[in-house]
């Protein structure tokens, strides 16, 4: 007897961004190409990016575990960058 | 002395390491596929060429930080063995956390592919031990992700310990915000573990090895590892 339901999966998405204090040069050029376009106000920018993962894991805690874990060891550079994890 | 220099899909400096290091210490170097999973017995010497492994993906460096052969090359630092990453390969070393760090995107967003130079730090290591303090060498770079960054406090440990070996400067010597092209912290191109036996570095020196490359700067640094072997 083998079950043959397919696991549930869960989704998680970890967002990865430069800490504070970290240079981030590409924001820093679409804050300037904003402002070439017109549009005023514009503080800050920060450029990061969001990985999506599908984990073979029905428990959103350990869904989520998993994917922190997966960000500390790879997803993110914790020298440089932080991260989130959410589950969609 | 046996230099074993490590192969990542994407690696592209492996052959002029190659050259570099035959040339100074007679003995050709073993190129190790990333797959293995133990280093040959009686390495030296670990070098981690510089190219593009994996692509660059997610980040200059990370998946070759955690190739199959890292464990071993881990274990052989932790033993004392002494490692040379040059461009990727100092990439691959700080995400490995062998060395403290990181290298960003370059400060102008461009890829800098020039010549640079740089100021010879220390003299006490086993890579720079054939240079006089304070001397400067030319040294090509192409790197787009070559801006050394590390926290206030690792940065003071780094100059407090004297473990920043060379820095980019002008060629009369001088350690300008011009002569740092990729925007570096303190003009820091290459650093040393706390022992001083593993050096990553950006800029190439074995890209000038021989007079028909246009020059030799870079040779110095292969004949210290050449002398560090022959005296130990």
């Amino acid at each position: 007897m083998t079950p043959s339901a397919e696991p549930k999966m869960t989704k998680a998405l970890v967002t990865v961004m430069p800490k504070a204090g970290v240079l981030d040069p590409q924001g820093k050029a679409i804050g300037h190409a904003l402002g070439t376009l017109g549009f005023e106000g514009v503080g800050e920018v920060r450029t990061g990016k969001v990985i999506e993962l599908e984990l073979a894991e029905a428990d959103p805690a350990k869904a989520k575990a998993l994917a922190e874990e997966m960000a500390r060891k790879l997803l993110a550079n914790t020298v440089i960058e932080s991260f989130r994890v959410e589950l969609a | 002395m046996n230099a074993v220099i490590l192969l990542f899909p994407g690696t592209n400096r492996e052959r002029d390491m190659a050259i570099a290091l035959e040339k100074a210490t007679g003995r050709k170097p073993t190129i190790l596929f990333h797959r293995e999973s133990a280093l040959p017995p009686g390495t030296d010497l670990v070098v981690l060429p510089g190219g593009f492994s994996h692509g660059d993906y997610l980040r200059c460096g990370a998946m070759a930080a955690r190739s199959p052969i890292m464990p071993a090359v881990h274990d052989f630092a932790a033993r004392g063995g002494h490692i040379l990453g040059v461009c990727n390969g100092f990439q691959i070393l700080a995400e490995a956390g062998l060395l403290p760090g990181a290298l960003l995107r370059n400060a102008s967003l461009r890829f800098l592919s020039m010549d640079c130079h740089l100021r010879v730090e220390r003299t006490d290591t086993p890579f720079t031990n054939r240079w006089q303090q304070g001397e400067v060498f030319r040294a090509p770079m192409a790197h787009g992700d070559g801006n050394y960054f590390a926290d206030g406090a690792t940065l003071e440990r780094l100059e407090k310990d004297g473990r920043v070996v060379f820095r980019y400067v002008t060629p009369e010597g001088e350690a300008t915000e011009a002569a740092n092209r990729n925007g570096a912290c303190n003009n820091i191109a290459g650093i040393v573990s706390e022992n001083r036996r593993i050096l990553g570095m950006m800029p190439h020196p074995e890209d000038l090895v021989d007079p028909l490359m246009g020059g030799t700067d870079g040779l110095p640094l292969f004949e210290s590892i050449a002398e560090t072997f022959a005296t130990a």
